[in-house]
């Protein structure tokens, strides 16, 4: 069966190759599903749960596009990336957006070719540390053994940190957060440095978590957010407004609590265009009225979101801090839905 | 005089032996303290010893089966034990369905344990030889069984494709009769190709849509855990073995083209490291297939892995023909049997039992190779312990997912290893 499968599509090359082109929105749609790249796991960001749902802040944005586009949030077909296969995955078409924890940067947006349709988590690189190692700055740990994960940007933002500051370390290189999590309490090195998300998230899980100290210095930007492949303009809005729309019902009030009372009409205009009682907003995109009231109905508004996979209701703690709207002196900032 | 006897009248008594050269002393001293070095090195034997049990007994003593969560675990350790290391196997307790079958829908569970334990009916003839030869008939089904029941849907499928077979055979039987051998071997391959290719698809679609028997279709992103290892393994070891024959022949033949074809595939293979292939696999070929091809990512995988066990058991068995004697090729040569008789009643039977332990060794190797598919984002049992410790309950273990996967793969594998030293010890014919 499977192998008829493979042959027959071997020989109606050209004709799907044609069909591809037709745009991903029609693709998903014609579909069912759809293929969203998640990681394979990362803490509050995305993981299986016990009956194999995944879950997390990232999983929200696959499942809120999915809502949006076809009306079924657990239409999603989710997809296991690694940091090697992702960028491939999605060039391939193998996945229709990736949404897992990928570092906005300039040569991923412009040379890999992709469209990154926005930030759903700012994060940077931050230290942890045994507190009885007396430390309470960055700046203090000239020679300290560092425990960091290899191949990633984390490992050059620590070597330009150090390099810049005239204080040496010595490396301890290691493969996954599970594994520096070994290391780190097996005293194999003093710090342990990835993005402050990930320490969060490790420190949490610590028998005496408090003996741990988060240092204050952040030393990089990593604007985390989804993307999709260049040259499919119309999905990549679709996957940016959104993301968009998840970030605006924050700023104006809109909750899965109150959703369906406000999907009624309301006097104030921003509300009732986001969903869809006044304008065409969605028919611009290619999709019906609704879509925007779909994607906040799955997991609520982006601060709901936040505060049910990593927010300081959970074991993991994560303020708002930089991720605050742009009203509460954060960063997270949508344009207007007009 | 006779009050001066100086020459003993009556026997001594038995006596013990000296306590050193009795029991459980003596046999320290002759084993374990022989010398000064030996007894330097049992010291530290000791030491090592004590050293891990103190560790690990305590830690596998205390373990707790049954909480919620990490925290929770820790809770009820504090509570019931005080602070000792303790293995916290309540995420075995929870979580042991999807390390054994991914996320394979849960109220369909029983199809791959049927197909595993009638894994072990089909094998069982090829096994043990004093079965009834008859169930090699199952056996041969079996495959078609395997794919049906793991990914479901309509039974029509896998059944078309082994039709395939069945028409190959026929036109290889027609074409003999006419043509000769050579003629047999290529046209049963074009007809079953040609099958594949272009009647397959529609007559498994058409008898579907007229008598639609089948089951719930499950697809290949629901498969994980244990059973995907398995699922890779088996077919891997199933079909590298009969290939690697060809590929040990091929490559002996004294026809140019095929031994160049088999030394260039084997020398590739084995040049090449298995994540590199299934690198290919998964990402190399998505630029080379139409975009949109849904080319099963696990059968991808399973192909990958055939051809690179393949090449190895070539080596293997090519091991095997080099220790054959001239004498027997030359004594099949003098009776008169053709190539493939040779190869059936003289050759391949001694070869083949010469490479026995080689063979095994290929297979343990390919089966534990299985999980490098982690590194492509499939969910094996390495990848799922990843996968559960980046859920927020169970974020922070570590040893316990590793030792319940390794018990599961020590198992299979221990149980190959001594299947194989069975079977050495009952070909064995020779009088060394």
């Amino acid at each position: 069966m499977k192998k008829s499968v493979f042959i027959g599509a071997l020989t109606a090359a050209g004709l799907a190759a044609g069909f591809a082109s037709a745009g991903t929105l029609e693709d998903v749609q014609a579909a069912g599903s759809l293929k969203c790249g998640v990681t394979t796991g990362l803490v509050g960001f995305a993981a299986p749960d016990a009956n194999g749902e995944w879950e997390g802040f990232d999983v929200s944005v696959c499942r809120a596009v999915a809502a949006a586009v076809l009306g079924d949030g657990t239409a999603v077909e989710f997809v296991p990336t690694t940091g090697q296969t992702r960028f491939t995955a999605l060039a391939s078409g193998e996945i229709d957006l990736l949404a897992r924890n990928t570092t906005w940067t300039f040569s991923r947006d412009v040379d890999l070719k992709f469209t990154f349709v926005g930030v759903n988590y700012y994060d940077g690189q931050g230290f942890m540390v045994r507190k009885d190692l007396g430390v309470s700055s960055a700046t203090e740990l000239d020679g300290a053994t560092v425990c960091i994960q290899t191949g990633t940007t984390t490992e050059l933002n620590l070597a330009d940190y150090f390099k810049s500051n005239n204080m040496s370390y010595e490396p301890v290189p290691i493969e996954t957060n599970a594994e520096a999590q070994q290391q780190y309490l097996a005293g194999a090195c003093d710090v342990y440095t990835t993005d402050a998300s990930g320490l969060a998230a490790t420190r949490a899980t610590f028998e005496d978590a408090d003996a741990h100290v988060l240092l204050p210095e952040i030393i990089s930007k990593e604007p985390l957010g989804p993307l999709v492949r260049h040259g499919d303009d119309q999905w990549a809005d679709i996957a940016r407004w959104t993301l968009n729309a998840l970030i605006t019902a924050e700023e104006i009030g809109v909750t899965s609590a109150n959703l369906e009372e406000m999907a009624k009409g309301t006097n104030n205009p921003e509300i009732n265009r986001l969903l869809g009682t006044e304008g065409d907003l969605g028919g611009m995109l290619g999709l019906d009225a609704e879509w925007a009231k779909r994607a906040i109905a799955v997991g609520g508004n982006y601060g709901e979101i936040y505060a049910a996979n990593i927010g300081e209701g959970t074991p993991i703690a994560l303020a708002r801090g930089l991720n605050a709207q742009w009203t509460q002196g954060g960063l997270i900032y949508s344009p207007p839905f007009r | 005089m006779s009050d001066k006897s100086f020459v003993r009248t009556e026997m001594l008594g038995e006596q013990a032996p000296p306590l050193t050269e009795v029991g459980i002393v003596k046999w320290m001293r002759a084993n374990l303290f022989s010398s000064v070095s030996n007894s330097i090195l049992t010291l530290i034997g000791i030491y090592a010893i004590y050293y891990l049990a103190s560790h690990l007994v305590p830690w596998f003593w205390y373990s707790i089966w049954n909480a919620g969560s990490l925290s929770e675990c820790r809770e009820i350790r504090e509570a019931a034990y005080g602070d000792v290391p303790s293995a916290c196997f309540a995420v075995i307790t929870e979580r042991w369905n999807q390390l054994l079958f991914g996320f394979y829908p849960q109220h369909l569970y029983w199809r791959p344990v049927l197909a595993f334990v009638l894994l072990f009916v089909a094998l069982a003839p090829v096994l043990f030889n004093n079965l009834p030869r008859k169930m090699f008939i199952f056996s041969a089904i079996y495959p078609f069984l395997l794919v049906w029941l793991i990914w479901g849907g309509t039974i029509w499928g896998p059944m078309a494709v082994a039709a395939g077979f069945v028409v190959g055979w026929y036109a290889a039987k027609i074409l003999g009769d006419r043509f000769g051998a050579i003629a047999a071997v290529g046209g049963g391959i074009l007809a079953a190709i040609i099958w594949w290719m272009f009647l397959a698809g529609p007559i498994a679609g058409g008898l579907s849509s007229v008598l639609p028997i089948g089951i719930e279709a499950v697809t290949s992103k629901d498969l994980g855990g244990f059973m995907l290892s398995v699922i890779i393994g088996v077919t891997g070891i199933a079909l590298s073995l009969p290939i690697g024959i060809l590929l040990a022949l091929g490559r002996q033949s004294n026809l140019f083209f095929i031994k160049s074809i088999c030394v260039g595939f084997i020398e590739f293979i084995r040049g090449v490291p298995l994540i590199t292939l299934l690198f290919t696999a998964s990402l190399l070929l998505n630029y080379f297939l139409p975009p949109g091809t849904n080319f099963d990512i696990v059968l991808r995988v399973i192909i990958m892995v055939t051809l690179f066990a393949a090449a190895y058991m070539a080596e293997v068995i090519r091991g095997g023909l080099a220790a054959l004697p001239r004498g027997q090729y030359e004594a099949a040569d003098a009776l008169g049997l053709d190539y493939w008789k040779a190869q059936q009643l003289i050759i391949m039977p001694q070869a083949l039992k010469i490479s026995i332990p080689g063979i095994v060794n290929t297979f343990i190797g390919l089966f534990k190779d299985t999980v490098l598919v982690v590194f492509i984002g499939l969910l094996d049992p390495l990848g799922l312990t990843g996968a559960i410790r980046a859920t927020t309950e169970w974020n922070g273990i570590y040893w316990e997912l590793f030792v319940f996967v390794g018990f599961l793969f020590f198992i299979c594998c221990f149980s190959m290893s001594r299947y194989s030293m069975y079977l050495e010890q009952k070909l064995r014919t020779d009088h060394r």
